[in-house]
């Protein structure tokens, strides 16, 4: 063992707690900057513990994985909280001195990289001389500003010492019901700052000797409303931060300290080389280019907000090239990007990078090894500025999902068709759902408590068609691989909504040879609450997914929501009661078991703030569906026929997308005919060509619609602000459309507000500061 | 030793017809190397053409090696979409749904997007009318050209000869 030496700088300083005698800061840039010098994780060109003692080598990673995922089952039957227990809303990760991943368990992996990043700032910024890091210790952030994806994800981080020195970090995370921001429940969207988003904790030392401090419970707990969730989600990942410690601990009594460091750098270049040989394997060398967008309808008068610059309809814009080069690593390029905003959905690039790694596990790296050797054989470009890396430490984050999962859809969809050009059908998804409504409020609950709620039925969205299969009815969720919708009987325990419905939602996933999964809906009405407020949160005038290979995409988000049902009156007199599906929004029923004077707001306005809701009121959660692979008169006659007879399938649609012509019996069974929907399918592809036009004239009325600026404003401020931000983007762009070099669509024009675009101050210039970069910006 | 399946095993995977238990050893199992040439030959058999199919790019939308040795792009129906290089949409017909009434021929209208934020953009065959995509954009957005593979680095991944006219 090495012998603890001074750390070099001055002569105050604390001597070195690593084994090597160096600063945190010091050994991890050196792993850092060898690693990219040689290419390898820390210089490993030769993997010498695994290749001389695979056996220990392999013991040691499935003792550590193992504690890891066991870790999580454990401790989350601590928590109370549904999203927690429910949902399976928590993450362990394991990392080693520099703060890179060793391994993690199942669940919302994501936090690979935001604890990780987390760690790297405590270490970059001196932690070890103050607040000092000693055995003992527990650290806890949610800071959106050094990686967190959005404060509602609480990290408690555990340095792991051995015989006085660092070895390794745990951090445990949770999603936790509500942080105090403007608006109740974990994702609000009231709030547009981030001094309106929820308490936000910098890395701070919360716990000595094994126990959170009692002046931090005391803070803590008055800043948010839902303190009992609070303190058990926090018990869960001390817990489990604890048995991965006395993991590691057991580890090294069987290996020894010297083994235990070793493997935590190899495990690591063995994830880099696992990535790059699965690129290998079953993508294709070549550039994917790709795009994205999703609706920011903040002009609707049911969207209240503090500051009138943030009072603006936008779009998110997302453009993705990825290039995988011949030697099989690849590089995501994000340039064109629209510009950061005032809301809720803003992102940082370790959310972003960390958030590809969890639908990349998902499907190019579907493997316990995940770790952040994949981060190394990896390149992300995120300009600065964007949306995807803002330049100004004022944004919020709350919501940080509605922009991530809705570019990660393309390029889901972007990997998909290297797997289909290599014949890998199995391994295509169309993409996924938005998976969304985001059902959240608050008030007083039943128990006569100050409450906040965030329903995370959203974990069970529709999944994407496959090639050579339909994607699975409410099943998943692009950010938590194990997602589960969770029983009603436990949301009625945490909600004061009662279920006056949850079935099937017919037509939302998307049309194709092979579907979409489909979505859900829960019809809920507020039931017990003293004062109670509710707000949606989701996608409406936009679909933020695609079909591919010309499927279609899912359908997109609407709401409902009623006020002076007369629910009460009506169950009193034993009247028709709203109840189940709400089969097709255009041709509405639950109005007709409403008492006359009854409110009632439907539309695609999928983004509201707090509004009130009486006991009696009815809100309608309505969980996307995912999109469509190939054509649909593709689509097998038997699955047409099964669609209709599993009732996801309105009748209308069948004959319009499918061409199906069916009859239905007195037993309700539909039976499709074969000849008479073939020859209307021959008609469709008729009709198709007659109503068509060849792209190239197309283009031209295209271009001339650009030319004299014909688009809503929303459309014009989306390109504006890329193409303020991105001249690359405006050069293809005039480019494409043979566009005069001047030509030009700017916000001031548009007489849109566009506060904060011009000046701005990041983290970098805040004093005794040092950010971790780790993209190119 | 490396994971095999055979020509019908893959036949059947195109076809949607395989059974699940060797889908799902698919899923997990390391990936079959020969894949690649099994897939090719399954099409190549099925095609109405004499063309050499080089890659894949959709159910019924190939990158081919015709007989002059030029490397297109190829409709199942045999409607050639122009070089390999060039996007094939530009070389496509288009229907634009941009109105309630072209949505509301796809989902009710309070489940399709809004003209005034986003369009359908279908993309046919000008002779089969095959819908080999669906672009969902904002107006105005330029045609993506989805994929620009590097046939000749792919081709030595997998061990295959490049086709002449990328190799020169």
């Amino acid at each position: 063992m090495n012998k603890p030496e001074s750390i070099s700088g001055g002569s105050t300083k604390r001597k070195s707690i690593l084994h090597n005698g160096k600063s945190l800061s010091q050994n991890r840039r050196d792993m850092y900057s060898t690693s990219k010098k040689t290419g390898h994780y820390d210089g490993l060109k030769e993997l010498k513990l695994k290749k001389s003692d695979p056996i220990t080598f392999e013991k040691i990673f499935s003792k550590l994985r193992a504690g890891v995922v066991n870790a999580r089952e454990t401790a989350k039957k601590i928590a109370a909280s549904p999203i927690v227990e429910q949902e399976g809303e928590l993450c362990f990760t394991l990392y080693n001195t520099a703060g890179d991943c060793v391994c993690t368990s199942t669940g919302i992996i994501i936090h690979v990289g935001t604890m990780g990043m987390a760690i790297k700032y405590m270490i970059e910024n001196e932690w070890e001389e103050d607040p000092t890091i000693n055995p003992g210790d527990m650290f806890t952030n949610n800071d959106c500003q050094i990686g967190n994806v959005h404060p509602c994800d609480i990290a408690t981080i555990v340095p792991i010492f051995h015989e006085g020195k660092l070895v390794a970090w745990v951090g445990g995370v949770t999603h936790v019901i509500d942080t105090g921001a403007v608006g109740p429940g974990s994702m609000s969207n009231g709030q547009v700052q981030r001094f309106g988003d929820g308490v936000q904790i910098t890395c701070r030392k919360t716990g000595i000797n094994d126990k959170p401090m009692r002046d931090w419970q005391h803070e803590v707990q008055r800043n948010v409303r839902t303190p009992k969730y609070w303190i058990l989600d926090e018990r869960t990942r001390i817990a489990g931060d604890h048995m991965i410690r006395d993991i590691v601990e057991e580890v090294i009594a069987d290996v020894g300290v010297e083994t235990f460091l070793q493997f935590t750098s190899e495990i690591i270049e063995d994830g880099r080389r696992g990535l790059v040989k699965r690129i290998n394997d079953i993508l294709i060398p070549g550039k994917y280019n790709t795009v994205a967008f999703v609706d920011v309808p903040y002009m609707h008068e049911d969207v209240h907000v503090p500051s009138p610059f943030a009072k603006v309809d936008t779009i998110m814009h997302a453009p993705c090239t990825i290039t995988v080069k011949p030697e099989a690593t690849w590089r995501l390029d994000f340039e064109g990007c629209s510009r950061w905003g005032w809301h809720t959905y803003n992102a940082n690039p370790t959310a972003f990078t960390s958030g590809i790694w969890v639908m990349m596990t998902q499907t190019v790296v579907p493997t316990e090894r995940i770790n952040d050797g994949s981060l190394y054989a990896s390149e992300f470009r995120l300009p600065k500025g964007t949306w995807t890396n803002p330049n100004d430490r004022r944004t919020a984050h709350a919501d940080a999902w509605h922009f991530l999962v809705s570019s990660w859809s393309s390029l889901w969809r972007a990997v998909s068709r290297g797997y289909f050009s290599r014949g890998y059908l199995e391994e295509v998804n169309a993409g996924n759902s938005n998976p969304c409504n985001w059902m959240q409020g608050g008030g007083f609950n039943q128990e006569e408590e100050i409450h906040a709620v965030n329903s995370f039925e959203t974990a069970a969205c529709g999944t994407g068609a496959c090639a050579m299969k339909d994607g699975l009815n409410h099943a998943a969720a692009i950010w938590n691989p194990e997602g589960d919708m969770g029983d009603c009987e436990i949301w009625e325990l945490a909600e004061p909504l009662l279920y006056m419905g949850r079935a099937i939602k017919s037509n939302t996933g998307g049309y194709g040879k092979y579907r979409g999964g489909m979505g859900f809906e829960t019809l809920r009405m507020v039931h017990n609450s003293a004062d109670w407020c509710m707000f949606f949160m989701g996608n409406g005038y936009m679909n933020s997914d695609w079909g591919l290979h010309g499927g279609y995409p899912s359908a997109t988000g609407y709401r409902f929501e009623a006020h002076n049902t007369g629910l009460h009156k009506r169950i009193a007199e034993g009247k028709s009661l709203p109840m189940g599906h709400d089969w097709n929004p255009d041709y509405p029923d639950y109005e007709n078991h409403l008492e006359p004077g009854a409110i009632v707001k439907r539309d695609n306005q999928c983004i509201t703030t707090e509004e009130i809701f009486e006991n009696g009121d009815l809100y309608l959660n309505y969980l996307r569906g995912g999109p469509g692979f190939g054509d649909p008169l593709d689509r097998t006659i038997e699955n047409i026929q099964k669609d209709l007879n599993d009732v996801v399938l309105l009748e209308e649609y069948a004959f319009k997308i499918y061409g199906a012509i069916f009859t239905k019996d007195d037993e309700g069974y539909y039976t499709v005919d074969v000849d008479k929907t073939r020859a209307r399918q021959a008609e469709i592809r008729k009709e198709r060509l007659a109503r068509a036009k060849p792209v190239k004239e197309w283009m031209k009325g295209e271009r001339q619609n650009i030319l004299d600026k014909k688009a809503s404003k929303q459309v014009q401020q989306m390109y504006a602000s890329s193409f303020e931000l991105s001249q690359p983007f405006l050069d293809k762009f005039r480019a494409f459309w043979s566009l005069p070099a001047d030509w030009l669509v700017t916000e001031k024009e548009l007489g849109v507000p566009c506060f904060g675009s011009k000046h701005a101050m990041d983290l970098s210039q805040m004093p005794d500061v040092k950010t971790v970069v780790l993209v190119e910006e | 030793m490396a994971t095999t399946y055979t020509k019908k095993q893959v036949a059947d995977l195109i076809d949607g017809d395989l059974d699940w238990e060797t889908v799902r050893k698919m899923l997990f199992m390391p990936k079959d190397p020969l894949r690649f040439e099994m897939y090719i030959d399954v099409l190549q058999d099925r095609a109405k053409w004499d063309d050499k199919i080089v890659l894949p790019l959709a159910p019924h939308l190939y990158i081919v090696e015709d007989k002059n040795g030029d490397i297109v792009n190829k409709c199942d129906c045999g409607y050639v979409f122009g070089p390999y290089t060039e996007n094939w949409k530009l070389n496509a017909v288009i229907f634009v749904r941009d109105t309630d009434e072209k949505f509301n021929e796809v989902y009710p209208n309070l489940m399709a997007p809004n003209q005034e934020w986003q369009v359908y953009r279908e993309y046919y065959c000008p002779e089969c009318a095959c819908q080999h995509d669906v672009e969902a954009p904002t107006p105005w957005y330029p045609v993506i050209h989805d994929f620009e593979p590097d046939i000749a680095a792919f081709y030595k991944w997998v061990g295959l000869k490049v086709p002449k006219k990328i190799a020169a």
